[in-house]
């Protein structure tokens, strides 16, 4: 099973497309460019279409999806976190 | 090898003009709001006619009150439709809408209500409809090729499976039409924000691009002079937020899958504006999904690509509005608005080739007649955008 997909290799986070995702569980994801599997451990429950961290992001940092900036990180996020409207906000208006 | 190549064709409504339609519809149109009760008297009347109520005409001035009449005369214009019946408060407004869509060659005939009164405009609307409602029903379909439809596209109720399946899926459709020659069509301005230098990447020629950048910095200076915070209670909407989607940029990215991999951005149109050669057309439009879809028909548009992450229920009145969705858990519960279930890519069910020709399927269907859900569930939208206050 899929649990997450992303774009780009490059993308620091992935969208959940499987409802039911617990913390602890432990989640294949599918690099869609690459046509390549890779796994990360959710640590937090994290609703279906919603963003899982693939990595440690601090305040400030750059989000990257579609290989693309998409705005910036405006409280500390840890791999495996949901990433969310709580600690990603637009750099546009 | 995909389900659509140039020889493909489907049965569609060839009119006066030689534009073809997928629809054969009559339409009763207000020239404003204070014409409504009356054009839905006439529909109510004369079975297989249509109202189409709007709440605006009135005392709009300048490029807002062009806009009104380009948005009014395209929808009458759209081949989609085989004859109007205008009404208005009073005749000179009026007989504008009625002489745009008199160069059509269509039936078309306008009553002005000020003297007569609702009775005797409902009773002098009521003959001429049933009179276009009987020339029409006797219209034939006819063998028409792939590149006569004209194809538009807008997401709506968008979420983050928008922009990994539904939104790539009329991508690799519109990949696959684009070289047949037809006329294609996306907009949504403020929402290519992020991704604009993206499209702006993608324009055939400078001056495509001088066009679509002076249209996107039109939008984003709009946005700017009225703006009372960073718009995140608006763009991404509720719905957008609640589906996983968190700024703007993230739902342009998305937004702009629908433009395919390969097809270049032939043109740049103002709102309800006609293309002028095939290709795939900028327009530059509101990404309110019942106003931009307004908008494609109004441009002459006949069947629309409609990707949904969180279930947005729209149809049109003049266009059929074709829902596609990756979401699962929306195709699960929202079933009846879906007309291509796409959820399998995301799964790697499907390939995203496989998706496309499913919608290129259900695309040459519909031509052919099919309703879709939006159709079959009475949806009717039509939302005329403005631009500023009345005078």
């Amino acid at each position: 099973m899929i649990h997450f997909v992303l774009h780009d290799a490059k993308d620091t986070v992935a969208v959940v497309v499987v409802e039911g995702v617990k913390s602890g569980m432990d989640m294949t994801g599918w690099i869609m460019d690459e046509d390549r599997m890779i796994n990360v451990k959710a640590q937090q429950d994290i609703p279906i279409g919603h963003k899982v961290a693939l990595k440690d992001m601090a305040t400030g940092d750059t989000v990257w999806k579609y290989g693309i900036d998409m705005g910036k990180v405006v409280a500390d996020i840890k791999a495996g976190q949901h990433a969310h409207v709580h600690n990603i906000k637009t750099k546009r208006w | 090898m995909s389900v659509i190549d140039k020889n493909t064709t489907f049965l569609g409504y060839r009119r006066e003009n030689k534009r073809v339609g997928v629809r054969n519809h009559v339409i009763i149109l207000p020239l404003d709001d204070l014409s409504n009760a009356a054009a839905e008297a006439v529909a109510h009347n004369i079975k297989g006619a249509m109202a189409i109520p709007h709440p605006y005409g009135r005392l709009q001035f300048g490029a807002d009150l062009e806009l009104h009449f380009r948005t009014l005369i395209g929808a009458g214009c759209n081949p989609n439709v085989a004859a109007v019946v205008v009404i208005g408060i009073e005749d000179g407004w009026t007989k504008k809408v009625v002489d745009g869509i008199a160069t059509t060659g269509k039936p078309v005939v306008g009553f002005g209500i000020e003297g007569h009164g609702d009775h005797e405009t409902i009773m002098r609307a009521s003959r001429a409809a049933r009179e276009y409602v009987q020339w029409a029903s006797e219209k034939q379909r006819e063998v028409c090729p792939i590149s006569e439809l004209w194809v538009s596209t807008k997401c709506g109720e968008s979420d983050t499976t928008s922009g990994c399946g539904a939104n790539p899926t009329v991508g690799n459709a519109f990949d696959k039409l684009h070289p047949l020659g037809n006329y294609l069509c996306f907009g949504e301005t403020s929402e290519i924000t992020g991704g604009e230098k993206i499209v702006a990447e993608r324009c055939a020629t400078d001056a495509v691009r001088d066009q679509f950048m002076f249209m996107f910095n039109r939008y984003q200076a709009m946005i700017d002079r009225h703006k009372t915070s960073d718009l995140s209670d608006s763009q991404p909407t509720k719905g957008n937020i609640a589906g996983g989607l968190t700024t703007i940029e993230e739902k342009a990215l998305g937004n702009i899958q629908k433009i395919g991999k390969k097809c270049t951005v032939d043109g740049v149109i103002d709102k309800a504006e006609m293309p002028t050669h095939p290709g795939l057309w900028f327009m530059d439009s509101s990404s309110a999904a019942a106003e931009m879809v307004t908008l494609c028909a109004a441009s002459g548009y006949a069947v629309h690509f409609f990707p949904t992450g969180q279930g947005n229920v729209i149809g049109n009145a003049i266009v059929p509005v074709i829902k596609i969705c990756s979401n699962p858990r929306t195709v699960r519960l929202m079933s009846e608005h879906i007309d291509v279930d796409t959820s399998g890519l995301l799964q790697r069910e499907i390939t995203l080739d496989q998706a496309g020709d499913k919608l290129l399927e259900s695309m040459l269907r519909t031509a052919n007649g099919r309703f879709t859900a939006a159709e079959a569930l009475g949806h009717r939208e039509f939302v005329l955008t403005r631009l500023f206050e009345s005078a």
